[in-house]
């Protein structure tokens, strides 16, 4: 009992930094309806700001989050107009081997500058653990469940009760009678890209404290699982990525604990296939009928 | 016609290069700037073909191992000055030819291809990783030059082909992958005491999957139990899953065979987890980042299989160590160990064939017995491996505070 509960520690915590990624995943998605593969990378590239501003800067870890917060939003501001703006007509396929392309460009170009290394980060957080019984929970695990949910329940709160939240579901909704209503489209594209990504950074200098080690293609795998957790709760869905991404967190580790933790991917991507074919809408998604 | 293009400008690079070395004494750490030098030890000068040996070094000195390539070469330079301050071999100074491989494979053969035909090298040194090093075995067999990397570890394909023939001219100076499982299992058996050992591998890389196998293997045969295998895959940051599952279990070691990046952060999630059992593992170990990423509290009751320590209190050692420090101004590690024995191990094999024969060179090389260097004492096994004993280093707050040496059987 004591060891399944502290595997659900695990799985949460775990589940949290996909949650933190797929919230990004799924604002993109539910705007633009593209999957923007390079929001892994935007994650790594918010780990390595706050690496390099708390490093060479010397900075404490508040003022650091919220440089890599700003710079991945510029980031991804950029991305957007140069990659996927001029493709924004074309066939959803060109915007998707896009996102791959720009994906990979941020992975190799980091690559260029830092290395392939990997780095420890410096320590901001405390990382004292705290004992419940036998359970064992990481103050730093605390703080990223803390951060992903807060961070869900103020996107849900900007998308539902904001007047760009509102410009936001109206683009999502049908971009040109948006368009019509004087909604700027363009800016409020921009705007869910500058969140999205700016939530990645974050997520960067959180999983960066946590685990102490980072490098240029550590946006790999947690992006392509957050992706699996955005499917899974309903691409679009915020509360659905979070739901998603506690869900995914806790399979892989239940799969490692008790199953074979050589098939532990393994497992998380059989499920995704599973998903798409029994209810590609997600748990939390909506079932839109396809127009024709 | 590409490669026409290649050739042409090798030799318009050699000859520049020639041109360069021509009357001047370079000093070592110039010599990576330019793409071929020759590296005249001290007191040195003339080009005389009569009065030199020229030995080939192909070494990782840019790209993405180039700190391994570099330590080797920092090893070998020592070794080759130390012998020129003392006349060299039977009145003859050594002189090395020295070219980048870019940690690249295909860079590597051609590097070897130039070494071999071109400056027609007594015997090729590097590289130090086994894949570059693999590379470069055609070329030395085709050539019939001997070739010798002081680091290359993989068990298959090294100085055995895939058939299971000997490759003739091919040599190293490392003891290979299986023989560091081997020993580690035997440590947690006689050192440790330890009964019942669990495994987490790496499971992306031949190293991890060989080390564990062998481990596994040994431990076993010798009444030890392995109570769980489990598995990563290189980039992973969480081992939280495992590590509770594991701790749920009895056991009295974990080991595991993988290198620093992932070994780092599965202690420190271990220890942080509350699991205090010994921690074994191989020289993929050996490196300051272990410490950066592990922290020094989790760095205690570890252990792991290596070249060398520098707690040896061997003399030969401890000169070495000194001698080192007052020429680079930095504590050697074991890749600059094993580059210094390369050097001294293939200027041993030339004195003793008396001859700058290839052909003789090989079969010093083959006879080699009882060599005496800084990574141990050894003889060459029909194989062209050599026996020789491991180290292994325990650690306490993350820096080394015992060695012990364990001898092949």
């Amino acid at each position: 009992m004591n060891q399944f509960l502290q595997q659900l520690v695990n799985g949460i915590s775990l589940g949290s930094i996909y949650a933190l990624v797929a919230l990004g995943y799924t604002m993109v998605y539910g705007i633009i309806k593209l999957i923007n593969f390079a929001h892994g990378d935007v994650y790594m590239v918010g780990a390595y700001v706050g690496f390099a501003v708390t490093t060479y800067a010397g900075i404490g870890f508040i003022p650091a989050l919220i440089i890599s917060m700003l710079s991945c939003a510029l980031l991804g501001i950029v991305i957007e107009k140069v990659a996927y703006k001029p493709l924004r007509n074309s066939a959803r396929i060109a915007i998707l081997i896009t996102a791959i392309g720009v994906s990979l460009l941020l992975e190799y170009v980091m690559m260029y500058f830092v290395g392939a290394e990997v780095r420890s980060y410096p320590k901001l957080l405390d990382d004292s653990v705290l004992k419940f019984g036998n359970i064992i929970i990481n103050i730093q695990q605390i703080y990223i469940v803390f951060t992903a949910i807060a961070l869900m329940l103020l996107l849900q709160f900007v998308v539902k009760n904001t007047k760009i939240g509102k410009a936001m579901r109206a683009v999502s909704a049908d971009r040109d009678a948006a368009q019509l209503m004087g909604i700027r489209v363009d800016s409020t594209i921009s705007f869910t890209f500058a969140i999205g990504s700016a939530l990645a950074g974050a997520g960067g200098v959180l999983v960066g404290i946590y685990y102490n080690s980072i490098d240029p293609l550590m946006g790999m795998m947690p992006g392509l699982k957050a992706f699996v957790a955005a499917v899974f709760g309903g691409i679009g869905s915020i509360p659905g990525a979070m739901i998603g991404g506690l869900s995914i967190g806790i399979l892989e580790t239940l799969v490692s604990g008790y199953g074979n933790s050589m098939y532990r991917d393994a497992a998380v991507f059989a499920f995704l296939i599973i998903i798409l074919i029994l209810k590609p809408s997600g748990i939390l998604g909506k079932n839109t009928k396809e127009k024709v | 016609m590409k490669k026409k293009t290649f050739l042409s400008l090798i030799a318009v690079l050699t000859m520049t290069g020639l041109f360069v070395s021509c009357g001047t004494n370079k000093s070592n750490n110039e010599v990576a700037n330019e793409v071929v030098n020759k590296v005249e030890g001290s007191g040195n000068s003339g080009t005389d073909n009569s009065g030199e040996i020229k030995i080939g070094i192909n070494f990782e000195l840019t790209g993405e191992v180039a700190s391994y390539g570099q330590s080797n070469v920092d090893g070998i330079m020592m070794a080759f000055d130390e012998i020129n301050a003392e006349g060299g071999i039977d009145g003859k100074k050594i002189t090395a030819v020295q070219i980048d491989n870019k940690s690249d494979p295909a860079e590597a053969t051609s590097v070897a291809t130039r070494l071999m035909t071109q400056e027609k090298v007594v015997a090729e040194l590097g590289p130090a990783t086994s894949g570059n090093f693999m590379a470069t075995i055609p070329v030395a067999m085709q050539n019939k030059v001997p070739a010798i990397s002081a680091s290359a570890t993989a068990d298959k394909g090294v100085t055995v082909d895939d058939k299971g023939n000997v490759n003739e001219y091919v040599f190293r100076l490392c003891f290979n992958d299986s023989f560091q499982g081997v020993t580690m299992a035997n440590f947690a058996l006689n050192n440790l005491e330890a009964k019942k050992a669990v495994i987490i591998k790496d499971n992306s890389s031949d190293y991890g999957k060989g080390l564990a196998e062998n481990f596994k293997d040994t431990f076993e045969k010798s009444g030890g139990q392995v109570v769980s295998e489990e598995g990563y895959v290189s980039k992973d940051k969480d081992f939280n899953a495992v590590l509770t599952k594991i701790k749920g279990k009895d056991f009295d070691v974990i080991f595991i065979p993988g290198y620093y990046q992932e070994a780092g952060l599965i202690i420190k999630q271990a220890r942080d987890l509350g699991i205090d059992a010994p921690v074994l593992g191989a020289d993929g170990f050996d490196s300051p980042v272990l410490l950066e990423l592990a922290g020094a509290n989790a760095l205690n009751d570890v252990y792991y299989s290596n070249h060398y320590s520098s707690l040896d209190q061997d003399p030969l050692v401890q000169e070495f160590i000194a001698g080192f420090k007052e020429r680079y101004g930095a504590d050697p590690n074991a890749f600059n160990a094993l580059g210094y024995d390369l050097g001294k191990y293939i200027a041993d094999a030339i004195e003793r064939a008396g001859s700058q024969e290839p052909e003789a060179v090989k079969d010093a090389l083959k006879s080699t017995k009882g060599f005496r260097g800084i990574t141990g004492t050894f003889d060459m096994d029909e194989n062209h491996n050599p026996v020789k004993s491991a180290v292994v280093i325990g650690l306490k707050n993350g820096v080394q505070a015992t060695s012990v040496k364990v001898d092949p059987k």
